[in-house]
């Protein structure tokens, strides 16, 4: 613990000499009040600290005390279902301890110290273990067993291991090690910029299921993969974090509010505990960590939130779970890094951005992966990131956009224009793209062998169409040929009946696998049936007015898969009626 | 006795850039410290402190600096910026800086609050679902405001922000409760005549007794701007988290904060982002903006409407775009729909509100409420397509859906949209005038629907029924 004397204060900036030299990355107690700072710069004793709570009211004079110790995320049972802010501080104590307005300096474990968890022991006295290797579980939730482990770099002899309850702090074992005899506890700690290690990346094999057909159908997103969704204002983004987060087949979601609203956070936290989980009938929240540093409590915070998130992640990743953390927004974060930058004067590149801007980003997304963790058994676990950004004006050519697309495998660009009808998830299929496809498509054969074949051709359709509604705004559409209207018609029972998705519809919250792959061919089979008939002359305005059509387009609001089978016989039937009328069979 | 309390004063300014003053030789004072800068005649301007160091301060003036030479004093008050506050704050009207401007004395209580407020624990916030039936069918119908929200108008000058805000404030109204809002309304850099508009509807309305008004007009000093909404927002705090009261804060024209912020930053010298504005626009945006909600256990609530011209009607300029990111939506107004004769000229295809669907639907609205807005967007969105293309193609060009869809359109904005300033409509009104409009659509196309709505409120069945 190295003391220090403040020199300066500038908005979270603060200046201090230290008696001795502190390290960068060190946790800082600042003023009177004890504030929460981390040393951002260095010059002999002096240092630069990014405060991560209001400093008004601090004097130059006042105390400043190195912990010596970076900042760090504690891991342990406890977190799930929680909602910490930035430093990991639970901001249910908080309300409890400080009322309904954040309050400063007060301080937190983020672990309870009091809570007692049972603790079953997985290994045996005599076991060899590495770090890694599970030595016991707690069934923290219903749905969630929480696997504790030997803390990486440590390994030994089990010498003692207890079965009971216990807190994160007592030992629940002994290991006798090279360098001694360590105590095994629930709780381990880990700097939250530093990657957790692992033994080796894998290949993806497998989708991150999201139920939203517009994302796993169209542009997927693999376990371990990264994606980024940018719109401006209004366009969705939130909402479709907050769908993934609901509904997406991982074992742990980590959402994080970073520099967002308030009140989008209060809706995950009353919202979630009415939710279940389509898969396991549990409530969601007890899969969910929430990390809330809603955009007016200090920016500084807002920069270590997103690095909280990823580490909650890992943790997880590491007792081989699949997890999916969903940042809201990275926008926010980078401005955070952009405000401190500017205030230790740094020469800026783009935008007032700092030059270091894409090694932060690559750094963040490089955290996602699907790897063979620790440990001696061989485990699997994976870690999803998917990032928000809110680019300023909704021009993507702004630089964290640009910089994200680096760095990601799918991106969902949303659309101002689909926004204003309406067209929800607003997600534009000409410009999003995924590079996952290859590992979607061999999943999905197992439903149907002509998934990829099937998604080529609808896309391919819907391409067509914005190319004729091109010609369409010059000429009319009434002047258009008719096989083009039909595929003007058939992109829209694409886009209505299949892309367009109701968050807030029971039943088409959420599409089942199945059910997305027989909606797309009921839409591409109505098309071969029809097309045929436009080709020899029957007009378009008899194919519109076929009755079938507006059955296709509610077939997403019914319940599992029997209506389209009902719908598939009714597009056959009522294409023969309208050919055998025009002697055109 | 510290010296401070013996009413030191420095006379050591070096330096006064616009609204800057830098002074040497301090000792003992704290950031973000109030202070009072007396000039060689003796008037006091109010100032803080932006950045300190062990020998000297940097002060923001909320006043003229025009003036003022080396020679001003400077007093540091020991606090960050409080204002005093009791009930006793209703039906008053101050300056920017809340000074009486009613010939009142000043207001004395012994509880002060920080005009910068705290932050709102996330976890401590109630979600906002009480539907405001405003009386205006484009809010009610299609972006309902609940309470607890924060709602901004994105206008133009010249377009009718201040009626469509005074109408709001005047009708709102929770269906089924006589609840009535106070107002706290906030002025920054307005003209008196827009002013004297409100004051004069709140004293029409009678809601004058329960409002407080705060008042920075256009020849008001501009950097008092920065304090004034955050003034606002304390005595809305106040009288929704401890009197227990719905308030109703309306804040105009945030352009002119902006602004305003955005002189302190350049007379700083900080690295402008875009149009000059400081990289932490949004973040400072949202100081203000978050502090409106609704907190569990608490009976208030706190509904906020900023009002904003966009200069050159564009909605990219950072003041819109990043009051969009924060708030729960917004209210575009439209100078084509205004010299259309349409009142409120409201666009409803861009305007949004992220809280509607909390406050709609059975039990609140109406359970047809939602799919009809939806419905309603798409058809209208529809129109206006095709009414680009009545520009290329002409009429006879278009197909007959798309006449059907243009004829909606124009329709749909003078049957729904427009209203009168006095029009009152109730949430069944503003559905029902949607279910007429979507009569002319047919049935097969309201495929945003369901059909058990459709079987029970489209004109057609009612009739037969």
């Amino acid at each position: 613990m190295i003391r220090g004397v403040i020199e300066r204060i500038n908005g979270s900036l603060v200046i201090a000499q230290f008696e001795a030299e502190p390290k960068i990355g060190d946790l800082v107690e600042v003023g009177n009040l004890g504030l929460m700072g981390e040393i951002v710069r260095l010059s002999g004793e002096r240092a630069a600290i990014q405060c991560y709570e209001v400093t008004s009211g601090i004097k130059p004079g006042e105390p400043v005390l190195d912990t010596g110790r970076p900042l760090a995320a504690e891991l342990g049972p406890g977190l799930m279902g929680t909602i910490l802010d930035g430093v990991e501080r639970s901001e249910l104590k908080l309300w409890e301890i400080a009322g309904p307005f954040i309050t400063r300096g007060v301080r937190i474990a983020p672990l309870d110290r009091e809570k007692k968890w049972y603790f079953e022991p997985k290994v045996e006295v005599g076991a060899k273990v590495v770090g890694g290797d599970i030595i016991g579980v707690v069934q923290e939730t219903e749905y969630f067993q929480h696997r504790i482990l030997v803390p990486p770099g440590m390994e030994g002899k089990v010498t003692e291991i207890y079965e009971g309850e216990f807190t994160v702090e007592e030992p629940v074992g002994k290991l006798k090690t090279p360098e001694g005899e360590e105590e095994l506890k629930m709780m381990q700690v880990w700097p939250v910029r530093v990657p957790r290690p692992y033994k080796e990346r894998l290949p993806l094999v497998s989708p991150l299921l999201t139920g939203q057909r517009v994302i796993d159908t169209f542009f997927p997103v693999a376990k371990g993969g990264a994606a980024a969704i940018p719109g401006g204002f209004g366009t969705g983004k939130t909402v479709m974090l907050q769908q993934i987060s609901k509904w997406a087949d991982a074992d742990i979601i980590v959402l994080i509010g970073c520099g967002e609203r308030g009140n989008e956070m209060a809706d995950v936290v009353t919202h979630f505990p009415e939710l279940t989980d389509p898969r396991t009938g549990r409530k969601l929240i007890e899969r969910t960590v929430i990390v809330a540093n809603v955009s007016n409590m200090p920016i500084s915070a807002r920069e270590a939130s997103i690095y909280l998130g990823v580490t909650l992640a890992e943790y997880y990743r590491d007792q081989g779970y699949d997890v999916a953390v969903m940042a809201d927004s990275t926008s926010r974060w980078a401005e955070a890094l952009r405000d401190l930058s500017g205030r230790l004067e740094e020469i800026p590149a783009e935008r007032g951005f700092p030059a270091y801007l894409a090694d932060r980003i690559a750094g963040i997304y490089e955290r996602a992966g699907r790897v063979v963790t620790l440990g001696s058994e061989r485990r699997i676990g994976s870690v999803t990131i998917i990032g928000a950004v809110s680019p300023p004006g909704g021009d993507f050519s702004e630089p964290v956009t640009t910089h994200t697309l680096r760095f990601i495998g799918t991106f969902w660009a949303l659309d101002t224009e689909l926004a204003f009808r309406r067209h929800f998830p607003a997600i534009n299929w000409l410009r999003s793209f995924s590079r996952y496809i290859d590992v979607a498509s061999r999943w999905w054969s197992q439903y149907d062998a002509a998934w990829a074949a099937m998604r080529a051709r609808a896309l391919e359709l819907l391409e067509e169409a914005s190319e004729i509604e091109e010609t369409a705004r010059i000429i009319g559409e009434k002047a258009l040929p008719d096989e083009q209207r039909l595929i003007l018609l058939i992109a829209e029972m694409i886009r209505e009946g299949f892309l367009v998705q109701n968050a807030f519809h029971e039943v088409d919250t959420y599409c089942e696998a199945e059910k997305q792959v027989k909606l797309l061919k009921a839409i591409l089979r109505f098309y071969d049936s029809v097309e045929p008939l436009v080709r020899k002359g029957i007009p378009i305005e008899r194919v519109r007015e076929m009755r079938v059509i507006t059955e296709i387009m509610r077939l997403k609001e019914r319940r599992g898969v029997e209506a389209i089978e009902r719908v598939m016989g009714l597009i056959t039937e009522q294409a023969r009626a309208l050919a055998e009328e025009y002697g055109v069979i | 006795m510290s010296l401070k309390e013996a009413g030191l004063i420095y006379k050591t300014a070096r330096e006064i850039r616009g609204p800057l003053i830098f002074v040497e030789g301090v000792r003992d004072v704290a950031y973000d410290e109030v202070v009072k800068v007396i000039t060689p005649d003796g008037e006091e301007v109010l100032g803080s402190v932006l950045d300190v160091s062990k020998d000297y301060a940097l002060i923001q003036v909320y006043g003229e600096t025009s003036g003022m030479d080396l020679n001003v004093g400077v007093h540091f008050t020991g606090e960050t910026m409080k204002i005093p506050v009791s009930d006793e704050l209703i039906g008053r009207v101050f300056s920017g800086s809340f000074e009486p401007l009613d010939g009142m004395p000043r207001p004395l209580s012994t509880d002060e609050r920080d005009i910068h407020g705290g932050v709102i624990n996330p976890a401590a916030r109630a979600v906002p679902s009480e539907f405001i039936q405003t009386g205006i069918s484009a809010i009610d119908g299609m972006n309902s405001l609940v309470r607890g929200q924060k709602l901004p108008i994105f206008s133009e000058s010249g377009l009718p922000h201040n009626q469509l805000a005074a109408q709001i404030a005047r009708q709102a109204t929770i269906p089924g409760r006589e609840e009535e809002f106070a107002i706290v309304f906030a002025a920054m850099g307005i003209k008196h005549e827009e002013a004297e508009f409100f004051r004069r509807e709140f004293e029409r309305t009678g809601a004058l007794s329960r409002s407080v008004m705060i008042l920075n007009l256009a020849d008001d000093p501009p950097i008092e701007r920065l304090i004034t909404p955050r003034i606002a927002q304390t005595v809305a705090e106040y009288l929704a988290f401890d009197l227990g009261m719905h308030i109703l804060v309306i804040l105009t024209d945030m352009t002119n904060y902006a602004e305003a912020l955005r002189s302190i930053s350049i007379a700083r010298e900080e690295i402008p982002t875009r149009k000059g504005y400081p990289g932490y626009l949004y973040s400072d945006l949202a100081t203000i903006y978050e502090r409106a909600g609704r907190i569990k256990g608490k009976k208030g609530s706190i509904t906020l409407m900023p009002i904003l011209t966009m200069p050159g009607g564009d909605i990219t300029h950072p003041v819109p775009d990043l009051t969009g990111y924060i708030t729960e939506g917004q209210l575009i107004l439209q100078r084509d729909l205004f010299l259309r004769g349409i009142y409120p000229p409201m666009n409803v295809l861009p305007s949004l509100s992220r809280l509607m669907k909390d406050g709609i639907g059975e039990g609140r609205t109406r359970k047809d409420h939602a799919d009809v807005s939806n419905q309603l967007y798409m058809a209208y969105a529809e129109g206006t397509r095709a009414r680009g293309l009545v520009r290329i193609v002409g009429v006879v060009g278009l197909s007959e859906r798309e006449r059907r869809y243009l004829e909606f359109a124009d329709r749909f904005e003078r049957e729904f949209v427009n209203q009168g300033y006095y029009e009152n409509r109730t949430i069944e009104q503003t559905l029902d005038i949607a279910w007429n409009l979507l009569a002319m659509l047919p049935e097969d196309d309201l495929i945003r629907i369901r059909e058990e709505y459709i079987k029970e409120f489209h004109p057609k069945y009612r009739r037969a029924g």
